[in-house]
């Protein structure tokens, strides 16, 4: 199905407004979500709390005693139908160093016994393009990115870590992520980066932001150990 | 004006942290917002001493917090009965009360609740993160350098001087959500995935009684219970989306869970959303209390939601009458 022809409205509770835009993971429709939720930012629209874009949808929390909902409903219309005429920033291209493997990437050659290739040529499918940011998400800083070669897509593990290290560069079906902080996961882990994607001082906190472009690229353990940025 | 030395942390307690209101405007690089599980209780505190409602609150949790006055402050506890003492007395809630140096507030044991809120006149001073003096817990910032107060911490206020005209004010008790049911009733509103469950699963939801599990905190509160039938053309998980604190999940094993305010995203169907006006008592729930589910319309979440308003403003005004 794609983008629907007429967004979804979903009530989360009294003080949310869910906007759906579509029922798959796809560029068209998370260009949609990142046009509306800077439109909306634009319009400085009193009453809304906050917007939170993902993959296919963007929450809009709300305080029901400044903005009726009624009111927020047709205002959210007539943005989306003056849509087009917003322009999606330009986005940044940020390269990720990588070291692959042994601890760093506990997974790699679990991965690469899966499809039945090398872990050298896992690498390469990696870094071979520049990723989407869908969404940043589940923790501060987290990048969720697609789409992997088709001959990348590998299942979550069936028993999550409880403990995946900070900086860990993972997959899992379609997408690839980076663990910004140490925490509990499920996905594959294919290397680790030493670049901080997270700090709470900074303005704005995080180093990746939806709609950006990340291109990973090896780097030897040596380099990881010494890097500074 | 300066400021001043207001406690010291003799015991921390389960788990005490500061909170405010929360931090807004920073899902999109995955913050959560955090802040009092409990607003309600947390803006009735700051406004009995005379604090704006927002300002920051000590969270305590269950039982164990121990703290001395390092000067004269004027305080009030509000949220859940957690048999607050000062020097081995009892200390009534929801009303201010003068402290002198040495003196010393404990929290003895959970009579009804589950989270207390201590409030000062002038405000404890906490930097502002992202806007927020909320401790972000799993994020490890926010509040007193990122964690949960230990002992030996000094915790600091503004020095005011007017604080004593506040002295015996009360918030009116009929005014209080109540807390001290058998059962808990929350009052929710389907959505936004409702429709990926059954007739009967969502009957299931309305008509049975929830216990509240040990995996109960600030991210969240499982419940174990009746499983939640869902409709066997649907998928467990849907596409990661944003998440509101009082979201009722419903994982693959058909038992809920409550969200709190410390998650940002999440891929688990919601079967309902508590509405604003019953989020206290959700952060008044503990191991073993029962929970009920009531749906009701939006519009009588929002007039729920307007006449609490109006009370707290009405507080407001009279107070600013003495």
């Amino acid at each position: 199905m794609g983008l629907y022809s007429k967004t979804l409205y979903f009530l989360m509770g009294d003080r949310g407004l869910l906007l759906e835009f579509g029922d798959e993971i796809s560029r068209e429709i998370n260009e949609k979500v990142r046009r509306m939720a800077l439109a909306i930012q634009a319009e400085t629209l009193e009453g809304i709390i906050e917007t939170v874009p993902t993959y296919r949808s963007l929450l809009i929390v709300y305080n029901p005693t400044v903005l009726p909902i009624e009111g927020l409903k047709k205002r959210l219309e007539l943005i989306e139908e003056g849509l087009r005429q917003t322009p999606l920033p330009q986005p940044n291209l940020i390269h990720i160093p990588v070291v692959y493997g042994g601890i760093y990437g506990p997974d790699l050659e679990g991965v690469a016994k899966y499809h039945q290739i090398s872990p050298e040529e896992i690498i390469r499918l990696h870094c071979s393009k520049p990723y989407l940011i869908y969404m940043i998400g589940f923790m501060p800083g987290f990048p969720y990115m697609g789409e992997l070669p088709e001959a990348l897509i590998t299942p979550r593990l069936k028993t999550p870590r409880l403990i995946v290290p900070k900086g860990s560069v993972a997959i899992a079906q379609r997408q690839t992520g980076i663990y910004s902080m140490e925490s509990p996961g499920g996905w594959q882990l294919l290397g680790r980066t030493p670049v901080e994607l997270f700090d709470p001082k900074k303005e704005p906190p995080a180093l990746l932001q939806i709609g950006d472009l990340v291109q990973f690229y090896p780097v030897t353990e040596k380099e990881y150990e010494n890097w500074s940025e | 004006m300066e400021r001043v030395e207001a406690f010291e942390v003799l015991e921390p307690g389960i788990l005490t942290t500061f909170q405010d209101l929360g931090r807004y405007g920073f899902s999109q690089f995955g913050v959560p917002p955090s802040g009092a599980s409990d607003p309600f209780s947390l803006r009735v505190g700051n406004l009995l001493v005379g604090n704006g409602e927002e300002g920051a609150c000590l969270e305590v949790t269950i039982r164990g917090l121990k703290i001395r006055a390092l000067g004269e402050l004027v305080i009030a506890i509000t949220g859940g009965d957690l048999s607050p003492l000062l020097n081995g007395e009892p200390l009534e809630m929801w009303r201010t009360h003068l402290l002198v140096e040495g003196d010393v507030i404990s929290f003895k044991k959970v009579q009804t609740g589950c989270r207390a809120y201590l409030a000062v006149s002038g405000g404890f001073i906490v930097p502002k993160i992202m806007g927020s003096s909320s401790t972000y817990l799993s994020g490890k910032f926010g509040g007193f350098e990122g964690r949960e107060l230990r002992r030996g911490d000094i915790l600091y206020t503004l020095d005011i001087q007017s604080s004593l005209d506040k002295l015996g004010l009360r918030f009116p008790s009929d005014w209080l959500p109540p807390w001290k049911k058998e059962e808990v009733l929350l009052r929710v509103i389907p959505g936004p995935q409702d429709h990926h469950f059954t007739e009967k699963g969502f009957q299931t939801f309305c008509s049975s009684s929830y216990q509240v599990t040990p995996q109960c905190d600030r991210m969240g509160v499982r419940l174990e219970g009746p499983k939640i039938e869902r409709r066997s053309d649907v998928e467990e998980s849907i596409i990661s989306e944003g998440l509101i604190s009082g979201g009722i999940q419903v994982p693959g094993d058909g038992k809920p869970i409550i969200i709190l305010t410390e998650l940002v995203t999440g891929g688990y169907t919601k079967i309902a959303t508590i509405i604003s006006t019953d989020l206290p008592k959700v952060a008044q729930l503990k191991p073993g209390d029962q929970v009920r589910f009531n749906p009701v319309s939006i519009e009588e979440a929002h007039l729920l939601l307007r006449e609490q308003e109006e009370r707290l403003i009405k507080f407001k005004e009279n107070f600013q009458k003495r």
